[in-house]
């Protein structure tokens, strides 16, 4: 936490809320921060992935000359978010409808917006919407507009999603900085390994994998469109898809895991078991297959 | 004792015996499919030996013995005839292959072939069902022919059961101090008796007093067809008959003190036989169990290869492994409670548990072939396997181990508690449920 401060060059403020305070609450609970000058500011979910084009951004912000700018994205089902209605001219947005049971317009509300610090009026230090009790009266007053997001967006909230959404941001990472990803014998598609982590011999690695640091895979493991998180380690021989392994968690040896599983934190599959779309809680013992996707506590 | 010695005592066996194995035929046991379509399943390897091999070696561990007859109805075959040529040479004892001209029950092969049986005399002759795994205890079992029945008495070999999966077999029941049998059931549907048919019996010659007896009845009764009146059931028309019949009854049980018994119905309990006989080589023929060498493949328990497998050295095997004639498994491959065919290729970090991988298939690397086992319930002593039938209540297949039949080509995937036929290629993972 006090590394990246020193590493970026900027300085990390941590509003903690006592309360939950919503969507828009929080923002007023930092108002002090944020009206230290008349600059606009950034607010983002943490839940959401995509290439942040901030300085497009800002200068659509700033060529408007209103409060806000909301980013939009154009996806497969609307009817799962908030649909974001807008002149696609002015980039004016005229109103919003969630989750709509008929189509209206296939961009929603990515999850990214830029204010001014004037928005602030608008909000008060208790449980409060930014989508139903502030940016549907920005839109009344003609002070809500739309910026287009090109490039990949996910909303990676679930796993699935996660994993999804990891997937394309790779393909990101090949596109802009390829150099990053990993290159050999052993690794197919797009794969970033973080220097500290040790691979062993006739693994098959990717695509669309991520090994963070101080992972060890053993020799002969098969890895594809995973997450392998700080210290866990996958045992030889072991077949792993589609699965986000958990911090210091231990997969077995010929372990066979697919469909989404998840392993929280310290958990260890045993040698020789079949793991088929588990979530699984930190610090279990797993010693017997679990072939029908659930959730074991 | 070698052939030339047994052989020429046959014409002289006063006094000596015979034993007869009633192998079926292809009408029979059709659960064991896929794996006999491609052999008899009397032949099928177990621990590595042909299945009736198991039998015969049970069966020479008494000197007496001078002739083995196995009755069936397989046709005259290659295999079958290899398979004999094979077995007297090894064992050093006449053996025949009596096929039946017609499906004949399990005693219409006996009274028909009786003449073969009888010849030279024999003092009693054994019969064995060949669908059972059993050490059967010849030597126990002639010693009580001769003493506690005098000799002329007809005995069938007992295996103690749980009361309620004693339901599925026959039901003896005993008279504790003269050990007759004062009833006898084929699978009752109340509880009558714990004491089960094993499927082995020694019979005296007269015996054929009443299988002629039988025969002819079935002749005189109008109401059975044609073909069937050949066909004589051994339980219904001969044992049932025998028993109680007061201080005059010659049926007798002796019962199993110790070893393994179990039946043998369809391809999953074959995994289970395979267990129990190489276990039983750890005392017989520990020469025929691989051990680990420094630098090898690793080994648990109890594995049987094939010296002309090749297998490389970082793959694991073990427990309770038969690999079998040019099998390729290959590097960090894992096989456990599995019987591998010949010349099927297990590609590297595959792994095979509680399945039989049949002949020529190829497992594509990594690929995952796991069975349900049909294990027993620890707490039981007498518990048996039990014979399930396919598909349970809801419509759903019951889990159990899985087979690959020959030459199927799986790339890449899972195959899980179910069986497939057999020359398909399979790409994706198949869940009976």
């Amino acid at each position: 936490m006090y590394l990246f401060p020193r590493q970026l060059g900027i300085t990390i403020t941590l509003s903690h809320e006592q309360e939950p305070l919503g969507t828009a609450g929080p923002l007023g609970l930092a108002r002090e921060i944020l009206e230290k000058d008349a600059e606009p500011f950034f607010v983002l979910n943490s839940d959401v992935i995509c290439s942040y084009p901030f300085k497009k951004m800002l200068e659509l912000h700033h060529s408007h000359g209103k409060e806000g700018t909301i980013v939009v994205t154009k996806v497969e089902e609307p009817s799962k978010y908030g649909v974001v209605v807008y002149n696609p001219t002015s980039g004016q947005i005229d109103r919003f409808v969630e989750k709509p049971k008929i189509f209206v317009s296939n961009k929603i509300n990515a999850g990214i917006y830029i204010f001014s610090p004037t928005v602030l009026k608008r909000i008060q230090v208790k449980f409060m919407s930014l989508e139903k009790e502030v940016f549907p009266f920005m839109a009344q007053d003609g002070q809500l507009f739309a910026f287009d997001l090109e490039g990949f967006w996910m909303d990676i909230g679930q796993p699935k999603d996660f994993l999804r959404g990891m997937a394309l941001y790779l393909s990101h990472v090949r596109q802009t900085s390829p150099e990053r990803l990993a290159e050999g014998d052993s690794f197919v598609g797009n794969v970033l390994v973080d220097p500290s982590a040790k691979i062993g011999q006739g693994c098959r690695i990717g695509p669309s994998v991520v090994i963070g640091p101080n992972v060890i895979i053993e020799d002969g493991v098969c890895l594809s469109s995973s997450t392998v998180l700080r210290g866990a380690r996958i045992c030889s021989h072991a077949w792993v898809q589609s699965s986000i392994i958990g911090w210091q968690s231990v997969v077995g040896k010929w372990v066979r895991m697919e469909s989404v599983s998840v392993l929280g934190e310290d958990v260890i599959i045993q040698d020789e078991l079949y793991v088929n779309g588990a979530r699984i809680l930190p610090h279990k013992n797993i010693t017997v297959s679990s072939p029908d996707p659930q959730i074991i506590m | 004792m070698d052939l030339l010695k047994r052989q020429s005592s046959v014409f002289q066996l006063n006094g000596k015996l015979k034993a007869v194995i009633l192998i079926g035929g292809p009408h029979v046991g059709t659960r064991f499919r896929p794996l006999s379509l491609e052999l008899p399943q009397p032949l099928f390897p177990i621990a590595g030996s042909p299945w009736l091999q198991h039998h015969i070696e049970a069966i020479v561990k008494h000197p007496d013995v001078r002739e083995i007859l196995l009755i069936g109805f397989y046709n005259q075959s290659q295999q079958m005839s290899r398979f004999v040529d094979d077995m007297q040479r090894k064992y050093g004892i006449p053996i025949r292959y009596l096929q039946e001209y017609a499906p004949l029950g399990t005693a219409g092969g006996i009274y028909h072939f009786r003449d073969q049986i009888l010849r030279g005399n024999p003092r009693a002759f054994f019969v064995f069902n060949s669908d059972v795994c059993c050490d059967f205890p010849v030597w126990e079992m002639a010693q009580f022919h001769s003493n506690v029945t005098g000799g002329n008495g007809y005995v069938i070999l007992g295996t103690e059961a749980n009361e309620q999966q004693a339901l599925s077999y026959g039901c003896i029941v005993e008279e504790p101090s003269t050990h007759k049998v004062l009833h006898y059931v084929e699978k009752p549907e109340t509880f009558v008796s714990n004491i089960i048919n094993a499927g082995g019996y020694i019979f005296s010659p007269d015996i054929f007093q009443h299988l002629t007896r039988a025969f002819t009845a079935n002749y005189e009764n109008e109401l059975i067809h044609d073909a069937a009146r050949d066909s004589i059931d051994l339980h219904s028309s001969v044992l049932t008959p025998l028993a109680g019949n007061g201080d005059g009854g010659k049926l007798y049980v002796y019962k199993m003190n110790s070893g393994f018994w179990t039946q043998v119905k369809n391809a999953g309990h074959a995994i289970y036989a395979n267990r129990l006989y190489l276990s039983l080589f750890k005392e017989r023929h520990p020469e025929y169990l691989a051990t680990n060498t420094p630098g090898g493949h690793e080994i648990y328990g109890a594995v049987r290869i094939h010296p002309s497998a090749q297998i490389d050295s970082s793959a694991v095997l073990g427990p309770n492994v038969y690999v079998g004639a040019g099998v390729v498994i290959g590097a960090g491959a894992r096989v456990r409670e599995a019987i591998v065919l010949d010349r099927a290729v297990i590609q590297e970090h595959s792994c095979v548990l509680h399945s039989i991988v049949g002949w020529d298939c190829v497992l594509g690397a990594w690929s995952r072939i796991e069975g349900y086992p049909s294990d027993l319930n620890p707490n039981d002593p007498v518990a048996k396997i039990t014979s399930e039938s396919l598909f349970n209540l809801d419509g759903r297949l019951n889990p159990s181990i899985t087979i690959l039949g020959k030459d199927s080509k799986r790339v890449l995937n899972w195959a899980c508690g179910f069986t497939l036929p057999g020359l398909r290629t399979l790409f994706a993972a198949l869940d009976p449920a």
